[in-house]
């Protein structure tokens, strides 16, 4: 179909005309905001010697990144395996607890004040305490990236398993249902939606819960995370491998970001309004 | 293929009984009295209506029958042992799993008892046919018109050929075209297999053309106010809508609608 078909209407044409504009600005926006950063920064550092020094020019963090590879790289993989760790207890707890609270009221009542108390109070002024009471150091950053992470899973699984709908309850407990296949074929399926929306909060916490543990963790010997790089490269003034180590970190942040979206996507794709696109 | 199995219909006055509700009365909230000393006899192959204007307990009484609550008072006795799951249901929305494909929504009676997908694959296709939705088996309900959606609810609630079916005006919500073709399709479905229905419904039309048995009820509280029959032989079509007798009938049950409503606006007095 061309533009001048007796079909094809001015309105239809500007729609078909945004559609493509969309398509190439969709990936090269985001690609000309990132080099023009780059190129600002880079203008930004090297304005001034003294500025070059504390606000490394990006050539300078990349040299540092590809000099440190070997030890930023092993740094990492401590920060992904305490986050990865977190993250699947932070799964497992949450979404056990969230079944527990939904099949029992009382468990809620009980428990729920504690979660919340959990959630509202700051990591960083827990985890003093529990480095003192847990002396294994991947025990106790793994706790406190848990403490951060658990609670959007909880909070959303809960929501999405009480979400079922009242007719479909009527159904099962009509044919007889036990309380495991009402669980397995009803309420899981109805809790997915919200239990990915909470994976996605989650991912991102773990990473973050894994970085402050570190932090607090400081250079006691807790492993030697990306976070723990940080803190030493200030401590020697080497500002080029702290901004290499940051942009690692943020790096990782997008990729838990994009992984945990396209899961969401994936499982919904077929049935749920959030994965599916719409006509027009 | 296999076919659902038909259970014979008799004339009306020879039909064992299914069920018998005697003095059923539902208070809710030790105040509200939902429905108040409801007698009703069901027997087998009925098309029984419950009318009546909203809050005269037709939806109470359907919850009672299908075990969701029990009676303040009185007793529901079944003919023969009633087990859980021997009833079907149509609810007022098709009330379909969203994540399940609709060959594996019509599943659901026969999963919940244990039954594999590939053991009861044939009779699935059988009562997905019967509602004309034989090309539809992976479709996902989102991808269907309300009037499919609601035949997915009707196959579901028919392919484990249970001995009752209650439906809680299951049309209401549809346009007056696909409803007058769910209506002419229901009694096909229902001539077929020959089980027993209680109809929930607020509208006299509908109630005429598809019953045989008219229970008219009246609200605040809940009761059975008169109890109507319809003799329209079956198969009931086009030809019954338009005929004399069709309006005959509906003049008649809307009459006592209108006392059964009437009753209630003398009261206020």
């Amino acid at each position: 179909m061309t533009p001048t078909d007796p079909a094809f209407d001015a309105d239809e044409a500007r729609r078909a005309r945004n559609r493509r504009i969309e398509a190439v600005a969709r990936w090269a926006l985001p690609l000309a905001v990132v080099i023009l950063t780059i190129i600002v920064w880079n203008w930004f550092s090297n304005s001034s010697a003294t500025r070059g020094m504390i606000f490394p020019a990006p050539p300078k963090v990349w040299a540092r990144f590809l000099a440190d590879y070997g030890m930023l790289f092993t740094s990492l993989m401590v920060t992904l395996k305490i986050t990865f760790m977190a993250l699947a207890i932070a799964i497992i707890g949450g979404v056990a607890l969230a079944i527990l609270f939904t099949q029992s009221r009382f468990a809620e009542l009980i428990f729920f004040p504690y979660a919340v108390i959990l959630q509202v109070t700051p990591i960083v002024s827990i985890a003093p305490l529990i480095f003192i009471y847990v002396q294994d150091p991947l025990a106790r950053v793994l706790i406190c990236a848990w403490i951060v992470a658990f609670f959007p899973i909880l909070s959303n699984t809960t929501l999405g398993l009480k979400s079922t709908d009242s007719n479909l309850r009527d159904l099962y407990a009509i044919y007889g249902a036990t309380w495991w296949q009402k669980l397995l074929f009803l309420q899981l399926p109805s809790a997915m939606p919200y239990f990915l929306g909470g994976l996605r909060i989650a991912g991102g916490l773990a990473l973050i819960g894994a970085i402050v543990a570190e932090y607090v963790a400081g250079i006691s010997g807790s492993g030697s995370g990306l976070a723990f790089r940080i803190l030493e490269a200030s401590y020697r003034l080497n500002y080029p491998r702290m901004f290499a180590a940051l942009i690692m970190i943020a790096i990782v942040g997008v990729i838990i970001f994009a992984a945990t979206t396209f899961i969401s996507w994936f499982f919904l794709r077929k049935w749920h309004e959030s994965a599916l696109r719409r006509e027009v | 293929m296999t076919d659902l199995s038909h259970r014979p219909v008799l004339p009306q006055s020879q039909r064992p009984r299914l069920l018998e509700m005697a003095g059923i009365s539902k208070v809710f909230n030790g105040s509200i009295t939902a429905l108040d000393g409801m007698n009703l006899t069901l027997n087998e192959g009925d098309f029984l209506s419950l009318l009546g204007p909203s809050g005269c307990g037709k939806s109470t009484a359907l919850r009672l029958i299908a075990g969701l609550m029990r009676p303040t008072t009185g007793r529901i006795i079944w003919n023969g042992a009633q087990d859980r799951g021997d009833i079907g249901v149509v609810f007022q929305e098709p009330t379909l799993m969203p994540w399940a494909t609709v060959a594996k929504n019509v599943w659901l009676p026969f999963r919940l008892r244990g039954q594999s997908f590939a053991s009861v694959k044939d009779r699935i296709a059988t009562a997905l046919k019967l509602v004309g939705l034989e090309n539809f088996h992976d479709a996902y309900p989102r991808e269907l018109s309300g009037g499919m959606k609601m035949r997915v609810s009707i196959a579901r609630a028919f392919v484990t050929n249970p001995r009752l079916i209650l439906m809680d005006e299951p049309f209401a919500a549809l346009d007056e075209i696909t409803r007058q073709k769910l209506n002419d399709d229901l009694l096909a479905l229902k001539d077929k297999i020959g089980c027993t229905v209680i109809f929930v419904t607020h509208s006299v039309f509908e109630s005429v053309f598809l019953s045989d048995r008219i229970v008219v009820m009246a609200a605040r509280p809940g009761r059975v106010v008169q109890e109507l029959t319809v003799d329209a032989p079956y198969p009931r079509d086009m030809e019954f809508r338009t005929s004399p007798d069709y309006a005959a009938q509906t003049h008649v049950v809307s009459d006592a609608l209108r006392i059964a409503i009437g009753d209630h606006s003398h009261d206020a007095h």
